[in-house]
């Protein structure tokens, strides 16, 4: 009994095809780069738009600055990554537009060792938001003003939001913190 | 960072220093390089309320450039919520704006709601919505009595303690914790709220709005509080969004956005309130968004008290399977926090934990426009300015 709310809407996600064109957005972004769009979803009322990672910029000054857009308001930069991907990074962009009380989901698939574009000159808010991109990831930005570690301190090793990094550090981690920083007691 | 001297340091040292004057025929090597004074404050600063800390240069008193420094109470948590179920998650909420605990559950469980697709009985809206305003008052009450007493006023502090205390009294009689609460469960509450409870919350709505005029008494026109805010750490409205701030602060700019109204979650959308939105972008305003949010709150407190008297008994809890196991896909869920948007990104790959969650904390992204807010102010404005955030450093680090 108690599932049957669950089944429900997911029947009635899979069942119905969505038209997507009658998003604007994804209307918008066809009209100007008709081969960026690699994917599209619609889940739980969110549309998701998987770009090439090329055209990320463009496609967001694209949002931005549209009459019929407006999304002037960057949500957050997230990382996600998983690792049995050929892809294994994931970087999503929630974009919010202030006048239309819309939101917008975009994604770019990257590579071990592949840069993204950085968004700071389209929002600034991107600063911080890319900065524990890359303190919890290791995703680096192309042209971001200032990549540094932000949460974390400036000579931590490794990326802690990884799907390899283990819940409590790395073994030998801590034993080593302890004799690096307490090297004093120890002599005593 | 040296520069040549601009002609404005001249004439300055031509009307004297403490430490002399340029006199008439004085030598004076103009290629002479001027530094910053580069000055740390905090992390254990009284008035970074927690554990922020600023990096500033000066020139004189005057702010030049500013650093904002944290990570200090970095606790892990979206590493935490991969290896914990859905419902474990639930108390870290918690910890994160620890000032308003209910408004954070309320983000994480709506989140989790929307994935599953779990509809939530109608009473236990209303009483979410009841705990969450109340948090929001609780939220601004310590806002303003700490703001006024880095800015100088005492009498406020102990003033808004008062009528806190008796909003906490009212999150033990309901939940059993004052600060830490946990109420909320997915699909609902943990209980329903007890006798007395109603009532109890009835007198304080009605003590409150003449509460509220005692803190005008004290700062609403009073000429120290209005030299210490008016003009104070300005930000236009498309600067403050270009940087990512929101709630109440942007608000204080003229931004007429509020989540509960733009995009209505729970029963927000049945109930009547006004957004409360000035457009001094200064401080003062800031102060004025959010002393009026009380006041529209407890407004919105009342309207539920009404309907929960309406409408007795009933579920509070949709039937949530134990072993909670969530469709494969990705939800983002906003919601109206104390602070301004607080969004919850969870990932699943069907298993019973969330495959990765993502934390949007509003006092996080509201810190970036603070060196924009303090360049050209004094070192005694910098304070006002972190009061007029309203940072929680628990949720800026998470």
């Amino acid at each position: 009994m108690a599932e049957e709310p669950i089944k429900d809407r997911e029947k009635a996600d899979s069942e119905v095809p969505i038209d997507f064109s009658k998003f604007v957005e994804v209307r918008k972004i066809k009209e100007k780069y008709p081969e960026a769009i690699v994917d599209l979803k619609y889940f739980r009322d969110e549309l998701t738009i998987v770009l090439k990672k090329e055209y990320l910029l463009n496609v967001c000054f694209l949002l931005r600055d549209d009459p019929e857009t407006k999304y002037n308001f960057l949500t957050e930069v997230i990382g996600v990554h998983y690792p049995n991907r050929e892809k294994p990074f994931e970087v999503v962009y929630h974009l919010y537009s202030v006048e239309y009380a819309r939101r917008v989901r975009l994604k770019v698939m990257l590579g071990e060792d592949e840069e993204v574009e950085s968004v700071y000159p389209v929002w600034p808010s991107a600063n911080w938001y890319e900065r524990e991109c890359f303190d919890m990831f290791g995703i680096r930005f192309t042209n971001h003003p200032d990549l540094r570690r932000i949460l974390l301190p400036e000579d931590w090793e490794g990326y802690p939001l990884r799907k390899d990094y283990p819940l409590e550090g790395p073994p030998g981690y801590r034993e080593k913190w302890l004799k690096e920083h307490l090297s004093l007691y120890n002599k005593l | 960072m040296a520069k040549k001297i601009e002609s404005k340091v001249i004439d300055v040292l031509k009307r004297g220093t403490p430490f002399g004057r340029l006199e008439e025929g004085d030598v004076f090597n103009e290629n002479l390089k001027i530094e910053d004074v580069w000055i740390n404050m905090g992390p254990q600063h009284p008035s970074t309320h927690g554990v922020l800390r600023l990096v500033l240069a000066l020139q004189g008193e005057r702010i030049v450039d500013m650093e904002v420094v944290i990570g200090y109470l970095h606790r892990g948590t979206e590493k935490l919520a991969e290896f914990r179920t859905y419902h474990q998650f639930i108390p870290l909420t918690d910890r994160l704006d620890y000032l308003a605990s209910p408004a954070m559950n309320f983000g994480y469980v709506l989140a989790v709601e929307k994935l599953a697709g779990i509809e939530v009985p109608i009473r236990a809206e209303y009483i979410r919505v009841l705990m969450a305003e109340l948090a929001r008052i609780s939220s601004h009450l310590l806002w303003l009595a700490t703001h006024a007493l880095d800015i100088g006023a005492m009498t406020v502090f102990l003033y808004c303690f008062r009528e806190r205390e008796m909003i906490l009294d009212l999150f033990e009689m309901a939940t059993g914790g004052r600060l830490i609460t946990t109420y909320y469960r997915i699909g609902g509450v943990a209980n329903d709220l007890p006798d007395y409870f109603l009532d109890r919350c009835e007198e304080f709505c009605e003590i409150f709005p003449k509460r509220v005029e005692d803190y005008d008494a004290l700062l609403y026109s009073n000429r120290i509080w209005l030299s210490r805010t008016v003009n104070i750490a300005k930000i236009s409205a498309e600067k403050g969004l270009a940087l990512g701030l929101s709630g109440p602060s942007i608000r204080g700019s003229g931004v007429n956005w509020d989540l509960r109204r733009s995009n209505p979650y729970s029963v927000y959308d049945k109930l009547d309130f006004e957004v409360a939105v000035f457009d001094g972008c200064d401080v003062y305003a800031r102060y004025l968004v959010r002393r009026k949010e009380m006041l529209e709150s407890c407004k919105i407190v009342k309207q539920c008290i009404e309907w929960l008297k309406k409408n007795p008994g009933g579920e509070v809890q949709a039937k949530v399977p134990k072993v909670f196991k969530p469709p494969v896909g990705e939800v983002y869920q906003a919601v109206e926090a104390p602070k301004g948007e607080l969004g919850f990104y969870i990932v699943s790959d069907g298993s019973q934990r969330p495959y990765r969650l993502k934390i949007r904390a509003p006092s996080f992204a509201n810190l970036m426009s603070l060196p924009e807010m303090c360049k050209g102010h004094l070192v005694a404005d910098v304070v006002a300015a972190i009061g007029s955030i309203d940072v929680v450093l628990g949720e800026v680090d998470r």
